[in-house]
């Protein structure tokens, strides 16, 4: 027993140690997709057949105009040039102008991206909130086989609302709250109850899923022998699910939680179009429609770094709730 | 393979889900094919005098802005939607089916890039990635098509590289490649004919998305472009008058869903139908007597109140008549223990031995009150300290078995929750059940921890229970039980999963509490050798009966039931001709789904006569406290039976 105290810093050395492996793991594979995405983004606009700037100011552009416009953007160098001259105005803050409207594009993508952030944050906590109660409800009350009809009426509705794209859920919501009862607004970003709308409709599909898994998990988990163990310590039911099978459920489901929050993100960019929100998504469409590449160009960007951000804070929360992950993976 | 993959399909179309998507789709299809043929001219009349007008008895679902019959619009855009969805899906399945075989085509270190690039491709949404391919290959029908072919080729490559990574490995493509066959035949001719179910399934919900996703972009306006139409567009159109005329909006809508839903349903069909071909039952029994872990509960009878003051005299758990049953695979109910009745007195302990599935967990499981819906369990009488357990546990009951009944369990590695520290896990019972703060409650798993000799109880207690070893968790386990002041320990085969070095602490410690503190040990174990040195008495049971029950100390002189004798027999000792293969029980144990009528051991014992194939011998009480169920008992046994194969053997059923 004398060894105790000299053991305890020795052990959270260790630990610290664990982490700090998975710290570093885990950020140079982010730092690689990074660089992928950027470049991913970089090329997006070289791989364009015929000539971006033609295409964008039109068959009828004077020539002089169009070669100012290469010039401008600095088209006309050597390509890794090129490259190099992207990366350095990225680090600076810089990401070119708009064709179009000659806006900063940072300056458009910070003044769309709070609109996006809110709608898609909004959703994933609504999906959440939703889901996560449904599906350890339905776990218990359908497990061992019990209450089949019950079971049987929540798996069809999860696997048709799961089926519906985010932007015929959204046309729908419209008819059903805007047209026919005129609840909230049919569209625009507004007060509160502009939010409704946009938020259910990117949110409803993920969280229909997501009590699903959660369901299949959490019957899995309650069979398991660490649950037998609970009950034969005789806690109370609530305490066996929520302390002991939650977060067990949890694990699982969250792998496929963040697949479907990076789909979000992209989801995102239907429904804004359906109800006029004036977001990235918005933005990047015309962009495409008007050729505004810088604009697009930055976009992809900002959706790709987006995705990359959720999937990191998936590994962080799967590493923090199931402590084997950080060891396993070593 | 090919008649599989038929009686599959076949089957797939006999459920309710397959048919209706099978119909369903086989409707979609019929109409993207004779729609333009038939109503062409109707959808693409333009009619001036009448635009954007409601529902009518000529025009259905209205008509749009340039007053064209919205209804066949719809109807004739199926061609469109479809052709467009289906030549992308198979754009995507091609390339994805190249990405994915490509370790196997292009030799491992290009594959390793492939994979790689894949890899990353495949954690972004498809939809962005279709968008970055639109910009790419620009605004338009084409431009869509690359795109959402593009962006559904990652996900079909990483499926087809997982499936054929998996077939890859195995003997008969090893032998193709032994024998000279080339890298591009072994794909075609060895692989991928093996991985095939799969990758149509998923295909064919590819082909599902595809339709949704080419809706999405024509109706962002990225897709299809005016004059064409498919249902995106009509969608994207439709949504623009909203207010003043729904149905334009509504109708694409609904049809888009139905139609993906109809690919989707039918993917999922065959999908499920494909996991259920290799059909593997649930055996009754598995390997490791795991049925117990099926959730169960306690049935019958009512709830009484006892003073906790303890009589002497009082057994600690008092059974008669447990009977625990299950419903059985064609609505007949199983009963793997068949009216068992013992009695545990205060600080005794008694062991139960049998093979597996002769009910000894699911005895263990009973008198603990742990078996759940839709198992139950009837007994004349199980009371623990006098504290009926038959009916569903009160407050007070279930407090009282929080601090006085600890169980030990076979596994401990699964035993304990992996996402919560050892100390925790323990404390939790003293949160519970005495009303300790986290603190206090901590102090005393740290105690308990120590108390089952855990070296840095401190330390360890901050710990999860991948980082202890086996025997460490089983004793961490024990201390879980001792978190209260335990009366009885049931231990479930608590060494079975243990090395044999640890197995002997274990027992120990198990022995060494039990004198300590005057606890009684209910130990249930297929290893006689084990129950005759730690227990006093020993229950000895077959096809969820007991059989014999005799003290610990007479196990070897003067066992009288044929099977204890069987059981003893099997067991070798430092006498034991080694040169003469083991002992082993000949026949196999009785399936609890089907008991014969008479002695449930007949079948297997020497001794067995017409008699005993016809009236089940009771449990006879001969005076002294032991207890036999057999007519033959005493008689003398013929020489063992000896087999060379060790199967079907008593001594280490598990």
């Amino acid at each position: 027993m004398t060894s105790v105290p000299a053991n305890v810093p020795l052990f959270s050395a260790m630990a610290d140690n664990a982490w700090v492996r998975f710290a570093v793991r885990r950020l140079g594979r982010l730092l690689v997709s990074t660089w992928v995405v950027i470049t991913a983004a970089f090329l997006m606009i070289h791989l364009i057949p015929g000539d971006p700037v033609r295409a964008a100011l039109g068959a009828t552009a004077p020539l002089e105009l169009v070669n100012a416009r290469r010039e401008a953007l600095g088209l006309n160098d050597p390509l890794w040039l090129q490259y190099v001259h992207y990366l350095r105005d990225l680090f600076t803050g810089q990401m070119g102008t708009s064709m179009i409207s000659g806006l900063p594009v940072s300056q458009v993508i910070g003044d769309r991206l709070p609109a996006t952030v809110e709608l898609a944050v909004g959703a994933f906590v609504f999906a959440i909130g939703l889901s996560v109660p449904v599906g350890l409800t339905m776990a218990v009350l359908t497990r061992g086989g019990r209450r089949r009809r019950a079971e049987l009426a929540f798996t069809s509705t999860s696997v048709v609302l799961a089926a519906i794209p985010q932007f015929l859920v959204a046309v729908g919501l419209v008819y059903l709250f805007s047209v026919q009862l005129g609840w909230v607004p049919v569209a625009g970003r507004g007060g509160l109850g502009s939010y409704v709308l946009p938020v259910l409709a990117l949110g409803l599909g993920p969280a229909a899923v997501l009590a699903r898994i959660l369901r299949v998990e959490t019957l899995g988990v309650l069979q398991a022998d660490y649950i037998r163990t609970a009950r034969a310590k005789r806690l109370r039911q609530r305490r066996i699910y929520l302390r002991h099978a939650l977060p067990n459920a949890l694990t699982a489901t969250i792998t496929l939680a963040g697949l479907l929050l990076s789909g979000l993100v992209a989801g995102t960019v239907l429904v804004e179009n359906v109800f006029a929100w004036p977001g990235l998504g918005m933005t990047i469409v015309q962009s495409i429609l008007a050729k505004d590449y810088p604009v697009v160009q930055g976009i992809v960007l900002v959706y790709g770094l987006g995705v990359l951000l959720v999937n990191l804070v998936v590994d962080i929360a799967l590493a923090l709730l199931d402590p084997r992950s950080t060891i396993r993976e070593s | 393979m090919a008649s599989r993959l038929r009686s599959t399909w076949g089957g797939v179309l006999r459920t309710p889900l397959g048919a209706s998507a099978a119909t369903l789709l086989a409707a979609v299809l019929l109409l993207a094919v004779l729609a333009p043929l038939l109503w062409f001219e109707r959808a693409d009349t333009v009619d001036t005098a009448n635009i954007l007008q409601g529902p009518s008895s000529t025009h259905w679902a209205g008509t749009d802005s340039l007053g064209r019959d919205i209804f066949y619009r719809v109807l004739v855009a199926t061609r469109l939607s479809i052709q467009l969805a289906l030549l992308s899906t198979a754009i995507g399945v091609l390339v994805g089916l190249l990405l994915g075989a490509a370790p196997q085509l292009l030799g491992a270190r290009a594959g390793r890039f492939v994979t790689a690039v894949v890899d990353i491709a495949v954690a972004f949404p498809g939809l962005l990635l279709a968008l970055t391919f639109a910009v790419i290959f620009g605004v338009g029908t084409r431009g869509a098509v690359l795109a959402i072919g593009l962006a559904t080729a990652p996900s079909f490559a990483r499926l087809t590289s997982t499936l054929v990574a998996s077939v890859a490995g195995r003997d008969f493509v090893a032998a193709a490649r032994i024998i000279g066959v080339g890298r591009v035949r072994v794909l075609l001719r060895h692989i991928l004919p093996n991985v095939g179910e799969p990758l149509v399934v998923n295909a064919t919900i590819a082909a599902g998305s595809a339709l949704l996703a080419f809706a999405g972009l024509s109706f962002l306006g990225l897709g299809v472009q005016a004059p064409a139409y498919d249902w995106g567009r009509l969608l994207g159109d439709g949504l623009n008058s909203i207010y003043v005329h729904p149905l334009a909006a509504l109708v694409p809508g609904v049809v888009v869903l139905v139609a993906g839903l109809a690919f989707n349903l039918f993917g999922e069909a065959i999908a499920k139908g494909i996991a259920r071909t290799p059909d593997i039952a649930m055996a009754p029994d598995g390997p490791r007597d795991r049925r117990g872990r099926r959730p169960m509960r306690a049935a019958d009878a009512t709830g009484a109140q006892a003073d906790l003051t303890e009589d002497p005299d009082r057994p600690v758990l008092a059974v008669e008549g447990l009977r625990v049953g299950f419903p059985g695979p064609a609505g007949v109910a199983v009963e793997p223990v068949r009216g068992v009745s013992f009695t545990i007195r205060r600080g005794e302990a008694v062991g139960v031995v049998g093979e597996s599935g002769s009910g000894k967990s699911l005895t263990a499981l009973a008198v603990a009150a742990l078996i759940e819906s839709p198992g139950w369990v009837q007994a004349e009488r199980l009371e623990f300290l006098g504290e009926d357990l038959r009916d569903t546990l009160s407050r007070t009951q279930r407090q009282l078995l929080g601090t006085t009944f600890a169980m030990v369990f076979q596994d401990p590695t699964t035993s304990f929750n992996p996402t919560q520290r050892i100390g925790r896990q323990l404390a939790e019972v003293a949160q519970e059940h005495q009303g300790n703060t986290h603190a206090q409650a901590m102090a005393r798993a740290m105690d308990r921890l120590r108390a089952v000799r855990i070296p840095a109880a401190q330390r360890r207690a901050h710990q999860f229970p991948h980082e202890f070893s086996g025997g460490m968790r089983q004793r961490a386990m024990i201390g879980m039980g001792l978190m209260g002041a335990p009366r009885l320990i049931v231990a479930d085969e608590p060494t079975t999963a243990l090395d044999v070095t640890v197995q002997r602490q274990v027992l120990g410690l198990l022995d060494r509490i039990r004198a300590a503190d005057d606890v009684a040990l209910l130990l249930i174990s297929h290893d006689i050798t084990v129950v005759g040195e730690v227990c006093e008495r020993v229950l000895v049971m077959y096809a969820g009966r007991i059989v014999e029950d005799l003290p610990a100390a007479e196990l070897r002189t003067r066992a009288r039931h044929p099977y204890t004798r069987a059981l003893l027999a099997a067991v070798p000792d430092m006498k034991t001709d080694r040169d003469r293969p083991l002992a082993v029980i000949p026949g196999r144990p009785v399936d609890p789904a089907n008991v014969p009528a008479g002695c449930a051991f007949a079948a297997r014992c020497p001794l067995a006569d017409d008699h005993c194939r016809q009236a089940d011998p009771p449990l006879v009480d001969d005076g002294s406290g032991r207890r036999v169920a057999c007519w033959h008992a005493d008689a003398m046994l013929p020489a063992i039976p000896v087999a060379g194969d060790g199967r079907g053997a008593g001594g280490r059923g598990e």
